[in-house]
């Protein structure tokens, strides 16, 4: 009996991941589809970019910031007496650049804008406004979805380049101001193992994961089933399959292409 | 003309819709009445091929709904107004906005949108709310704006889905006035959703009462006031002891 409910729960449990999978396929193929649809996603793609973009431009930046802070701090920690203390500025611009300047910015945004998308296009699905769209004729994947996918596209390598900025300014003035360190000897580590590449590879990194924020929210919100109870299940969702698919993406980038 | 013939449409096990047979004469209003969970606001969005029937056929104008792809539906859905239960305006869009965008996807913009618009609002009596937003409305405003926005395209159909629930009584006459003067000003051929009877009977030519997902009776409001049938009797007067199988307080099990 026992076993039987196991194996009933593993059958439901697999049955619901593929059907999201499923949905998830013909959701992307709507999405793509419904970019040449340029005359309806057109005109609400510069709006969305602000809303994504600039208005995530404070939280990114305050992420940013301590955690240039720490990183100074804690490599100083590590390194006196053993390594040389300019090799500060190289791990901070390293961590920074490659990692956790995108990543963190990107889980920050997943929370902020992933969940503001799930949100609204749940609550357009469950007061009937999305059906009201397609009653007008317009496409809603053309109007809702495609603008805030491109502006994610568009507007987190943005967010991301500044918060990069912003983290290694941090831990430049960290060194200087808290650890014996002069701004030459910083730069001097930043300058260090310093590629071209360290600078594309974020922005690549941060694109993606615009895509995947925005499409998740968006995939959810789209779904809603269920009243208000429904926007905050489809919420949750999207945050936690958000932050799960950045880590995971973060994984494919540093296998493909460092 | 609106026809549907032998539709069906379930959600899982709940069979909604079970072989319904109805048709709207060109130029007519029918409303449709009928208990709670019985199906109305499912046929009024299989009409409009918001859900896509499982069996039968939906005819709009001489066009199947059933077998159109997105873009012929896309073409049907311009010649029709959708009045959603609780008007389903944009909130971040104000008024005018809301109005106009039927017009921005028949590809009318400028001036002729603004007078069109303007001509829409005044015509459910909303005239100075156009850079308002919906919030800034009561109920029975919203609802009146969510018309304005279903007739702003001058459309062939309008589908109305129980606009005057949740409604007082005399803002639902103003919603039902309003039905009547659109109904003999455009000449649209139109579905009404209600549980009002009053409402029913004031705006449509003919009623239709819906149970257990099939067309029970049909006739004009005439017809339904002088029926001895106990399901229009128990629904005209409210009346669950009528109802068959309904068991009410004080019966004995």
């Amino acid at each position: 009996m026992q076993l039987t409910g196991v194996l009933a729960w593993v059958g439901r449990q697999t049955t619901a991941g593929l059907a999201l999978v499923g949905a998830a396929a013909q959701f992307v193929w709507t999405v793509v589809h419904s970019i040449g649809d340029i005359g309806t996603w057109g005109p609400q793609t510069a709006l969305q970019v602000r809303r994504i973009g600039i208005d995530s431009i404070p939280v990114a930046l305050f992420i940013a910031v301590f955690t240039g802070i720490v990183l100074a701090l804690q490599s100083s920690y590590t390194f006196t007496g053993i390594v040389p203390l300019y090799f500060v500025g190289v791990l901070v611009a390293k961590s920074v650049m490659l990692e956790l300047g995108p990543v963190l910015t990107g889980l920050a945004l997943a929370g902020r804008v992933g969940a503001n998308i799930a949100a609204e296009i749940g609550t357009m699905r469950v007061t009937e406004q999305v059906d009201a769209l397609e009653m007008m004729a317009w496409n809603p994947v053309s109007y809702l979805v495609v603008p805030r996918v491109i502006a994610g596209i568009v507007a987190f390598p943005i967010v991301t380049a500044l918060a990069l900025g912003a983290g290694i300014g941090a831990g430049w003035i960290t060194s200087v101001s808290l650890l014996d360190l002069s701004t030459q000897e910083f730069v001097r580590g930043v300058r260090m193992f310093y590629d071209p590449f360290d600078l594309r590879y974020p922005l690549i990194k941060a694109a993606s994961f615009g895509a995947v924020v925005t499409a998740v929210g968006a995939l959810h919100g789209y779904h809603t089933t269920g009243g208000a109870a429904g926007v905050g299940r489809a919420t949750t969702r999207a945050v936690v399959l958000s932050c799960m698919l950045i880590l995971v993406l973060d994984a494919v980038w540093a296998v493909v292409l460092l | 003309m609106i026809r549907l013939t032998g539709v069906s449409k379930s959600f899982d096990d709940n069979h909604v819709l079970r072989g319904l047979d109805m048709r709207v004469a060109a130029g007519t209003t029918l409303a449709v009445l009928g208990r709670s969970g019985t199906g109305k606001s499912v046929l009024l969005r299989c009409v409009a091929r918001l859900l896509q029937v499982d069996e039968g056929m939906v005819e709009v104008d001489g066009r199947d709904m059933v077998s159109a792809d997105e873009k012929q539906v896309r073409e049907i859905r311009l010649k029709m107004g959708y009045v959603f239960q609780f008007a389903a305006l944009f909130d971040s869009l104000r008024i005018g906005e809301n109005v106009e965008l039927p017009l921005r996807r028949a590809g009318i913009g400028g001036e002729e949108a603004r007078r069109r618009t303007d001509e829409a609002l005044a015509r459910v009596g909303l005239e100075g709310t156009r850079d308002q937003f919906p919030a800034d409305l009561s109920g029975g405003m919203r609802k009146r704006a969510g018309i304005a926005r279903a007739i702003v395209s001058r459309p062939d159909i309008l589908l109305y889905d129980e606009p005057t629930s949740g409604l007082d009584p005399v803002t639902g006459a103003v919603i039902d006035g309003l039905m009547v003067r659109l109904k003999r000003e455009m000449g649209a051929t139109g579905i009404l959703i209600t549980h009002d009877i009053q409402s029913a009977f004031r705006v449509a030519d003919r009623v239709a009462l819906l149970n257990e997902g099939r067309l029970h009776a049909e006739g004009s409001p005439d017809d339904f006031r002088a029926s001895e049938d106990p399901l229009i009797r128990a629904f005209l007067e409210g009346r669950a002891d009528l109802w068959p199988g309904e068991l009410v307080a004080g019966d004995p099990a």
